[in-house]
């Protein structure tokens, strides 16, 4: 590795406080909720931990647990295999996706204050090219995060805030979704909800568009995300692997983005 | 008259509590056949197929006729009280824990003469009405109340250590998010429960029970998810030395078997909510309870585990279900030799479908939650082990006991 190389003026950079390294990641942890389907169907299994031992008559020189959860759980990465519309595309898949993919930059569009006014907030066209007026274009093969502080909502019940209809969270307008692929090329969609899509868009007329648009044409979707008011509009630069699971919708994964200082 | 109990104090923080004993334990194999017949609140003796007589205690050979045929028959448990008298002094550390205390001799209509704990109010010469009832250690004993009970006969202290009566002590109902819940709420409340403390877990998903709940006074709710091992632990440290009576009515049916609906995930649900809750919950609050079986006249006394009965005999639409209920079975009778040795009981109650949206498609006789709540309460003031609630229930107990198979062949699908 030359002195002046590529990675040697990263690393100094993230070492010398020019880029800061922000987590974007929940706390995998028992009370964390995971999303709801009817009760007649098997559930994602919520994030449970079993200690092994600690340092105990278990095991007296460790401390370490087993795990489970479904791979839909806390913030973590979707794969396009998640959704029907993506099943038979290629390297649609956690151990299939080239690795390279899990870098990219993000373009983080604020809707805080949209969302704190009507839990049923949808980000449209219009918005995000007004966004673009100030902020710039998104660049091609960028992540399309959308902010909207739900993350610190610490209670489960109001993070999810579901009624008789169904959960009323925050998402992107089933008309932004086509626009999003074919005019800017994103590599997918964030947010700080629980899934990609809106928590009324099991009603909508493709039913979770985000899912279907973004999974269909092999794009990907980071869901439960936090932090994200620590992200500016444009420059960040995500790292999003997920776990190298056989044919694995998705992962719990440790969302980190590098930002300028 | 009875004497009426304070109502509890506060606990003294730096006394000792009273560590529980266990009263005397010895039985032979028949006269087990006493305790099984207590465990569901029957009064029943062994009766001799030959010449009639009642026998007591139970025996293998007919004490008259020496016959060998001696089933156990309900018998009359009406008898008069012949001589009574008050224990100041005992050896047994269970008793001398617990002196003074009556006994006396009734002379049964039925023809034996039998030694009996006496109620406070049962007089020489008086008719008494003789019951089987289990000890704290969950042996068969005899025990005898007036014929005609005074008032407050649920406070007499040797009563009630034979019974678990919900007067005047803390329960905590783990699921408060069923219809159950919200009756076994209202039910331990009506029994002048001192406090109900109320679990419950996935705040994000409404439930109008639970919203009943918390308008009642007394109640207090918590957060608890059996299907967490740190949701249990936390709260057993919160709860573990107030809870003196443990309702487990952890509940997650869904309709299926082995072939017709193979599904891993609804499975271990059930395994995970029905067999690894009771023992995470086990592990966790009883410790404490078992701890505090003897603490006084209001100390831990109960475990009630609400099991279906189906967990008796699988009924294939109800596979999967049926087996988790099988496995909570299993457990819960290690739980009750475990938890013995502090005196806290054991209690199961099998009930039959319950009338609810997950046996819609079951037709009737189904149950209405209130009615279960009331059968438990029930058990616990007349200190019974086991009960079948429910029509269906009560026919699978009888079958079973009359043959297996035959129930076997025909539960239907």
């Amino acid at each position: 590795m030359s002195e002046n190389g590529l990675l040697s003026q990263l690393m100094g950079g993230i070492l010398g406080g020019g880029i800061q390294v922000v987590d974007l990641t929940m706390t995998l942890q028992p009370d964390l909720p995971t999303i709801v389907m009817p009760p007649e169907f098997g559930q994602s299994w919520p994030f449970r931990m079993e200690e092994i031992s600690r340092y105990d008559h278990r095991g007296p020189f460790c401390y370490w647990n087993n795990l489970s959860c479904g791979e839909h759980t806390g913030t973590h990465f979707d794969a396009p295999i998640h959704w029907v519309s993506g099943k038979d595309l290629p390297e649609n898949a956690t151990d299939t996706i080239p690795v390279e993919k899990f870098l990219a930059h993000a373009c983080v569009v604020d809707c805080s204050a949209g969302a704190d006014a009507d839990p049923d907030f949808l980000l449209t066209q219009d918005m995000i090219e007004d966004w673009e007026e100030t902020h710039g274009k998104i660049p091609p093969r960028s992540w399309l995060l959308m902010r909207t502080d739900w993350s610190l909502k610490r209670d489960a019940a109001a993070y999810m805030n579901m009624d008789a209809e169904g959960a009323h969270t925050p998402g992107p307008h089933e008309d932004l979704l086509p626009w999003l692929i074919e005019e800017r090329d994103v590599i997918g969609f964030g947010c700080e909800a629980v899934g990609t899509d809106a928590g009324q868009a099991g009603h909508f007329n493709v039913p979770y568009p985000c899912h279907y648009h973004m999974h269909g044409n092999n794009r990907f979707g980071l869901p439960a995300l936090t932090n994200l008011d620590a992200l500016p509009p444009q420059g960040a630069v995500l790292i999003t692997p997920p776990l190298k699971i056989r044919q694995g919708s998705g992962s719990p994964a440790r969302i980190l983005a590098l930002v300028e200082a | 008259m009875t004497t009426r109990l304070p109502p509890p104090g506060k606990k003294d923080p730096v006394a000792r509590t009273r560590a529980p004993t266990q009263p005397p334990g010895n039985r032979s194999r028949e006269a087990q056949g006493l305790t099984a017949m207590a465990a569901v609140g029957r009064f029943a003796l062994q009766v001799c197929a030959d010449c009639g007589q009642v026998q007591y205690p139970p025996r293998q050979v007919c004490g008259r006729c020496l016959g060998d045929d001696l089933p156990w028959r309900d018998v009359d448990a009406m008898g008069t009280l012949l001589a009574e008298t008050k224990l100041h002094h005992a050896n047994d550390l269970f008793f001398r824990d617990r002196v003074p205390w009556r006994l006396g001799v009734v002379g049964m209509d039925a023809g034996p003469s039998v030694v009996a704990h006496l109620a406070e109010d049962c007089r020489q010469g008086a008719r008494v009405k003789l019951s089987l009832n289990l000890d704290r250690g969950g042996h068969a004993v005899m025990n005898a109340r007036p014929e005609n009970p005074g008032p407050n006969q649920e406070d007499d202290m040797q009563l009630r250590e034979l019974s678990m009566d919900p007067k005047d002590r803390r329960v905590l109902i783990v699921n408060g998010k069923t219809e159950l819940g919200l009756a076994l709420t209202n039910a331990f409340l009506t029994a002048g429960a001192r406090e109900v403390y109320v679990g419950h877990g996935e705040p994000w998903k409404a439930s109008p029970s639970l919203e009943a709940i918390k308008s009642l006074d007394h109640v207090t709710l918590f957060p608890l998810d059996v299907t967490d091992t740190d949701s249990v632990e936390e709260l057993a440290a919160v709860l573990g030395g107030k809870v003196e009576i443990m309702v487990n009515n952890s509940y997650h049916l869904r309709p299926g078997g082995a072939v017709d609906r193979m599904d891993m995930n609804i499975t271990r649900e059930e395994i995970d909510i029905h067999y690894f809750g009771l023992l995470r919950l086990a592990g966790t609050f009883g410790p404490p309870m078992r701890a505090r079986g003897a603490d006084g006249e209001h100390g831990a006394c109960a475990w009630v585990n609400v099991l279906s009965a189906y967990a008796q005999i699988n009924n294939p639409a109800f596979g999967t279900y049926s087996a988790s209920q099988a496995a909570a079975r299993s457990l819960a009778q290690c739980l009750r030799a475990e938890m013995s040795s502090g005196g806290v009981r054991v209690v199961n109650a099998y009930i039959g479908p319950l009338d609810d949206e997950w046996h819609q498609m079951v037709p009737p006789p189904k149950l209405a939650p209130d009615m279960v709540a009331g059968r438990i309460i029930d058990a616990l003031q007349k200190g019974r082990e086991d009960l079948a609630v429910g029509a269906v229930a009560e026919e699978i107990a009888e079958r079973l006991a009359e043959n297996p198979k035959e129930i076997e062949r025909e539960i239907k699908l």
